[in-house]
């Protein structure tokens, strides 16, 4: 009980201090708190891929920039109202990643990997070499802001409200029983095939509804830029947005936003002090994977959990506590959720 | 499962509640603009405090990288040689690496004028990064100065007033004299070479409309994708159409690759070739051999040009940094030259951008390393061209040498500029003589 009421706790802090960052910072720094949910949101959906299925998606930039061209495209050669753009973006997406998801959830591990990559350079070279449509290397440029999100701050507002929903629905999604299929998939698949699930259908689906995620991402993305070129969809994007998921955590759904967060303030920070930023970010990746094997939110939350089960051995010095980590209380929780 | 849903509902609440607020104490990025442009008579006075601040960016990181160095060490020999006081106010100059990337330009971009304060942007190399950055300056009306990024549109068809390009070039500036030269030479085909992108198709489109204009007719295009490893099908292709004469557009690691192929393929002396500035360029032409010796280019700077003020600037660059300066260095350095006279005749008074970017407009040098500059209405230099022959120099490094110039070359060339701005920019599909009907010829 205590542990919910601390989640309750620090999900409500954590929304007061989004809810303040105008009022504390300036507009370049607003502006990079933009950068970080909107990708962070990506990185989230990459996660549901790589954390809780256990495949590796390198082509996420791709799904992500399908949405971010259409709608750039819908608003500035179109007369089509903003909603039906941003819906168009979005639809398109989630078709993009229904096509990738047919060809690429029949194969695992590094076959996934590159199958992916394959598919997200479709896309880049689609979007580099069809000059009349994508404006090739120049990108597609005056992508208009609506005015009630005009201010670099409400536009800042826009984005942290479609987060939060997004994130309380993939939070929901990944505890949900469906969220459950999809860990047990990760951990056998030939079990679970076993046991009667339809694991291609449920690798469909979930492949599916990630492209809803990155889709809005990339359509923010495309009225936050004000422009989308191919440096959107390269393959650097789809690895960037991997990093990230691996930086926060693999399987922690938010240490994607970490990650960006991470990412993002490395390089427009750390690049005021010195030229050699890439080395620093490659630093940061190396200690990582050397001392946070489960990323920095993985390694903030085992050293809670050690700090609670310390004061826990205190109390109960007779009784032995397992210490599965993270997946046995996980399991625990979503076991609750289905009785439910 | 229910109370988390509360919680995710009030914070909503939260956001909505800020989403209706006044702006906060972030003050939005207009208010210092409109403020001093309240006060006009106060300005004068603000203006004495604190330095300038110019903000750079330059590709320091990615493929990019080298041509940003000597970007940055163009405009750095400026400052050195003549220190950092201009006006009576110092000049503080804030580097930035847009890594050439357009997202992450556009970020520095930001990163300089909300957070650092500077009074004016100068930089970036590639197109679609000063593009990104020109849509950002659009927005805000700070003065944007480019003197690398050559997209036509930026200063043609789709010109924002303070977006300037200085000591720049448009991409088929330097190549309408090539074509009408060329065709007055006699030549009567022409095959033309480029890289498929938008620079690549816009400097062959300006060849391809003053080449067909005076006679000639271009046989075939070809278009190569950037990093191209193997140019030997393309020179195949060129043989068999057997022209007069070859034009060719390559940046990069490209440039090596096709005059070695060339050479390889014993095209040299056989088939005349004419290359764009930065096929030859002294950045490439560092790196290149015997083989490059002899080629002629169009270009609006010649390391080799025989002036006193090109000289003087080679020497010097060469004494700091060991190496003949390429264009890059050249036009940075000579975009300092004039923004450091427009910041001389405003009376070091830059905050009212409108007011600074009409005075540096107007500013005129006939003593740069380029030769003499001015800045026409549309804000894109009006500036020499060189017609070039790559030559070795006593101390057995290859420079590029004057053979021909034409002064005072606009963008608009000969054409009634009216006329020119309703024919459509050059690109793959427009290549008026070529593949469009040329609307413009007389």
């Amino acid at each position: 009980m205590s542990e919910r009421w601390g989640k309750l706790i620090l999900v409500l802090v954590l929304l007061a201090l989004a809810v303040a960052i105008p009022y504390l910072t300036t507009s370049f720094y607003v502006n990079l708190f933009t950068e970080v949910l909107i990708f962070g949101l990506l990185a989230m959906s990459i996660d549901i891929l790589a954390g809780y299925t256990g495949l590796t998606s390198m082509g996420h930039a791709g799904i992500f920039g399908v949405s971010a061209y259409v709608v750039g495209y819908t608003l500035t050669k179109t007369t089509l109202p903003l909603e039906f753009a941003l819906s168009l973006g979005i639809v398109a997406s989630i078709l993009t990643a229904a096509l990738f998801a047919i060809i690429a959830i029949r194969t695992t591990g590094v076959y996934f990997l590159m199958v992916t990559l394959a598919e997200g350079m479709i896309v880049w070279g689609i979007a580099y070499r069809w000059a009349s449509v994508t404006g090739a290397e120049n990108g597609i440029r005056g992508v208009p802001r609506p005015l009630f999100v005009h201010e670099y701050w409400q536009f800042f507002y826009l984005v942290l409200v479609v987060f939060v929903i997004l994130s309380a629905i993939l939070y929901r999604l990944v505890n949900s029983p469906f969220g459950l299929t999809l860990k047990g998939i990760r951990e056998s698949e030939s079990r679970m095939r076993t046991l009667g699930y339809n694991t291609a259908l449920h690798k469909f689906i979930g492949f599916t509804m990630t492209g809803f995620f990155a889709g809005t991402a990339g359509a923010l993305y495309a009225l936050y830029n004000g422009f989308v070129s191919p440096s959107a969809v390269e393959f650097a994007k789809s690895a960037e947005e991997v990093l990230m998921v691996i930086v926060g955590g693999v399987g922690t759904l938010f240490g994607g936003v970490v990650g960006a967060a991470v990412i993002i303030f490395t390089r427009n920070i750390v690049s005021l002090y010195t030229s050699r930023w890439p080395t620093i970010m490659g630093l940061i990746f190396v200690v990582t994977i050397l001392f946070a094997r489960n990323g920095l939110l993985g390694a903030v939350r085992s050293l809670f959990e050690r700090i609670v089960q310390a004061r826990r051995g205190r109390i109960e010095s007779t009784e032995e506590v397992v210490t599965e980590g993270t997946e046995s209380i996980e399991k625990r929780g979503a076991a609750t959720h289905l009785e439910n | 499962m229910k109370r988390l849903l509360t919680v995710f509902m009030i914070g909503l609440g939260l956001v909505a509640l800020a989403a209706c607020a006044a702006p906060g104490p972030a003050a939005p990025p207009t208010a210092p603009a409109t403020q001093a442009a309240a006060q006009p008579t106060a300005a004068a006075t603000q203006a004495a405090s604190g330095p300038i601040k110019i903000g750079i960016m330059a590709p320091q990181t990615g493929t990019l990288a080298a041509s940003g160095k000597d970007m940055i060490d163009g405009w750095n020999l400026y400052w050195t040689q003549h220190g950092t006081k201009v006006a009576g106010r110092d000049v503080q100059i804030l580097i930035e690496d847009d890594a050439g990337n357009p997202d992450t330009a556009l970020t520095k971009a930001r990163l300089l004028v909300e957070q650092r304060g500077v009074d004016m942007l100068v930089g970036n190399l590639a197109a679609n990064t000063g593009l990104a950055v020109a849509d950002y300056a659009k927005g805000n009306g700070i003065p944007y100065f480019l003197p690398i990024v050559s997209a036509d549109d930026l200063t043609q068809r789709a010109r924002i007033p303070n977006v300037v390009r200085l000591a720049g070039w448009t991409s088929s500036q330097t190549t309408h004299p090539m074509g009408e030269w060329a065709a007055k030479q006699g030549y009567k085909t022409a095959v033309t070479l480029a890289q498929d992108y938008a620079f690549g198709q816009e400097s062959i489109g300006g060849f391809t409309q003053t080449f067909t204009e005076n006679g000639g007719k271009v046989l075939a295009q070809l278009w190569n994708p950037i990093g191209t490893p193997d140019f030997s099908t393309y020179l195949a292709q060129i043989q068999s159409q057997n022209p007069d004469v070859v034009f060719v557009e390559e940046t990069g690691a490209d440039c090596g690759r096709f005059v070695k192929a060339w050479n390889d393929f014993g095209l040299k002396g056989k088939i005349v070739l004419l290359g764009n500035e930065t096929l030859v360029d002294q950045s490439l032409l560092r790196g290149m051999g015997p083989e490059a010796e002899g080629i002629v280019s169009i270009g609006k700077f010649a390391e080799g040009r025989d002036a006193p003020e090109t000289q003087s600037f080679v020497s010097d660059y060469d004494k700091a940094y060991k190496l003949l300066p390429s264009y890059y260095a050249v036009n940075m350095y000579t975009a300092a030259q004039l923004i450091a006279a427009a910041i001389e005749k405003a009376g070091g008074n830059v905050s009212d951008h409108a007011a600074f970017v009409k005075t540096v407009q107007s500013i005129e040098i006939t003593n740069t390393p380029l030769g003499p500059i001015k800045t026409d209405s549309y804000g894109n230099p009006i500036l020499n061209v060189y017609l070039r022959k790559v030559a070795k120099r006593p101390d057995g490094r290859l420079w590029n040498t004057v053979t021909f110039t034409w002064p005072s070359v606009s963008q608009f060339w000969t054409f009634d500029i009216a006329s020119y701005l309703k024919q459509a920019v050059y690109s793959r599909d427009f290549q008026p003589g070529f593949n469009a009907t040329d609307t413009l010829k007389k």
